[in-house]
């Protein structure tokens, strides 16, 4: 419980009391200065690509195809984005992300839990053995191709599950969700095992209820990944219906994929200078949902890392 | 509760125990029958749990372990029909073959290269961003860089690499705007070998480094606050402090960071080398995860594919071993405490 309520971050943000304020001595305040000019230029080199970007996307396809746009939007123009929406490969994409995030979230979050609770428990019987072989598992891989063979086996190729499925439980989610649950306090399984209670109704009823930053993270975690890999996409996904969002950005943005079936030079011209505006507009677009919701879940992602960190 | 339970192994008491030649069968005896009550009375208890763990031990079976064992196409002339077990054995032909191929050099040292290159360059950065952060005790300016750093590394390699080529453009990009603004001729950074390492490396360090400074502000966070005083009251500047107190105190991380780091170096991503390779950057960019996909997948050579994969495997769990072994003999300190 402790490891993630009370994490070593809260104890940054206590400021000293008025008293402990003496006056710093030249040469640090000197320091400081220069520390948060550094911070400042670091702050800078993080921004200045995403602010060129979405300036990019916010200008017209004349004025980013002539190169004109730097940090600021020239002819401001929202056509990019009226495009990029209304684009059905797009669009499919995006609906195709959302069912493999939301989906995949779903079962591997039960998976992890399923796996990690056990393993809490000093009692269970085996469990030193099971967590050597999820660690030997981080180690050592067969490969790319024989996890590509049991795929094939099984029948998921080119099936939604194929993304759902072999990448469903990270180790490292496991050890974070086990942290967790080995610091409930014990108190609380011997009380509700006097009451009568099972192991599988003090999971649902005593321990579920206390972890909801660890789902959160946990959640958080498998959503963020679904969202952004493409990897599996691409091995085991022939079928366009069903690719997720970044294998179609791909193929716009890196493979510089269009349907040209245009004649006229200056309609081609055209389309030629939508094409580039409309890759910062798929950036921004496709990057939002989850640039939108960090800001928010920043902590608790930050308490999941530490867990990891401290027993890893 | 279980009260009547004895504590395992004490049925045999003390004074009934044999001497002599019998006394290691004995041991063993009394082990093996401790661990089978102990395995029967969690069974009566956890049976729940058990039932629990089923489907994720399937899944780790089904995909961590059978890809393991099926591996052992990479020493065998792997056929369809025949299937894995069935194919006929060449022993390490495909590894002769792999390590004779002209192109095993240039992937061996694009890797090695790429992936030393990576740990170097991303290792002290989110350090000296952590320290600098510590430093600073206005707490909005402070959460607000360290919230803004953190952005890039939410973004996907697809949409990162593309902003690296949209960024880099020769034509169109603000880098070559702003190297012409020097009079320096538009360079065109991905067609060009010797800046692939580069490019990947540093639009990295660019996703990760806030990132990875969380984990050391957690760790400067931990040190002692007395530590601290001492050295005020001894007159030390804040640069003193970093460098006698704040670098000591985050060290054991630090090192834990980089032993993960050099361990992981083989594994280094596919996703990005891949989406950053063209035809006339290959001479640098084909690395070993990239190649076996190529031959695996785009040329279906099912078991030279895995033989190359395996090696790799290997030779990174022998990097681990070996990295985790020298810090521990360095610092007192492995990963496995």
């Amino acid at each position: 419980m402790s490891a993630l309520t009370t994490s070593p971050l809260s104890r940054l943000r206590r400021k000293p009391a008025a008293k402990e304020r003496i006056r710093e001595p030249f040469r640090d305040r000197v320091f400081l200065v220069v520390v948060t000019i550094m911070l400042v230029v670091i702050l800078g080199l993080v921004l200045l690509p995403l602010i060129y970007i979405v300036a990019n996307s916010f200008s017209s396809a004349s004025a980013v195809s002539a190169g004109r746009v730097t940090f600021w939007p020239i002819d401001f123009s929202l056509r990019a984005y009226e495009v990029a929406l209304s684009n059905p490969q797009i669009l499919r994409g995006y609906y195709n992300s959302l069912i493999y995030a939301v989906c995949g979230t779903l079962i591997s979050v039960t998976l992890t839990v399923a796996i990690a609770y056990p393993l809490s428990r000093k009692r269970f019987f085996g469990r030193n053995v099971l967590m050597t072989a999820l660690i030997f598992t981080m180690l050592f891989s067969g490969g790319l191709i024989p996890t590509y063979m049991v795929v094939q086996d099984l029948g998921m190729l080119n099936t939604r599950w194929a993304l759902l499925i072999p990448n469903a439980v990270g180790v490292w989610q496991v050890i974070i969700a086990r942290t967790f649950f080995a610091n409930i306090p014990e108190d609380l399984h011997e009380a509700a095992m006097l009451d009568g209670a099972s192991e599988l109704r003090y999971l649902r009823s005593v321990v579920l209820p206390l972890s909801k930053p660890l789902l959160a993270v946990l959640a958080l975690m498998y959503v963020i990944f679904q969202w952004n890999t493409y990897f599996d996409a691409l091995v085991y996904l022939k079928d366009q219906d069903l690719f997720p969002l970044q294998i179609v950005l791909r193929n716009v943005l890196i493979l510089n994929q269009r349907n040209v079936g245009v004649a006229d030079v200056a309609q081609q011209l055209q389309q030629q200078q939508l094409a580039n505006v409309l890759k910062y507009a798929l950036i921004v677009v496709s990057s939002l949902p989850v640039l939108i919701i960090y800001p928010f879940v920043a902590r608790h992602f930050t308490k999941g890392v530490m867990v990891g960190a401290v027993k890893g | 509760m279980e009260i009547t339970t004895r504590p395992p192994g004490s049925q045999v008491r003390p004074a009934e125990r044999p001497v002599g030649s019998g006394r290691s069968r004995n041991a063993f005896a009394r082990y093996f029958h401790s661990h089978w009550t102990e395995a029967r009375r969690s069974w009566r208890l956890h049976w729940q749990l058990y039932l629990l763990v089923i489907v994720p031990v399937a899944y780790f079976v089904i995909f961590k372990y059978i890809p393991i064992s099926n591996a052992v196409i990479a020493f065998k002339d792997y056929n369809v029909i025949k299937g894995v077990w069935g194919s006929d054995w060449v022993g390490f032909k495909n590894f002769e073959l792999f390590f004779s191929n002209p192109v095993f050099g240039t992937l061996l040292k694009n890797t090695f290269i790429l992936a030393f290159y990576l740990v170097l360059a991303s290792f002290p950065i989110p350090i000296i961003l952590a320290i600098a952060l510590n430093e600073i005790r206005n707490g909005l300016f402070k959460r607000t860089v360290q919230l803004l750093t953190y952005a890039p590394y939410f973004i996907s390699t697809v949409v990162a690499v593309s902003m690296t080529i949209l960024i880099l453009s020769p034509r169109l990009g603000i880098v070559n705007d702003a190297i012409g603004l020097f009079g320096i001729p538009a360079i065109d950074f991905l067609g060009d070998p010797d800046y692939f390492r580069h490019i990947y490396v540093w639009s990295d360090v660019w996703q990760t480094t806030g990132y990875s400074a969380v984990i050391y502000m957690a760790a400067l966070a931990g040190i002692d606050p007395a530590l601290h005083e001492a050295a005020k009251i001894d007159g030390a500047s804040r640069w003193q402090r970093i460098r006698n107190v704040d670098l000591p105190g985050i060290m054991p991380t630090a090192v834990i960071i980089l032993v993960l780091g050099v361990g992981n170096m083989m594994a280094i991503g596919f996703e990005k080398a891949f989406l950053l390779q063209n035809d006339l950057n290959l001479a640098q960019s084909e690395i070993i995860a990239t190649y076996v996909y190529k031959t695996g997948l785009v040329n279906a050579d099912f078991s030279m594919a895995t033989a190359v994969g395996l090696f790799n495997s290997v030779v990174n769990l022998c990097l681990l071993l070996f990295v985790n072994f020298a810090a521990k003999r360095i610092t007192g300190k492995g990963l496995w405490g």
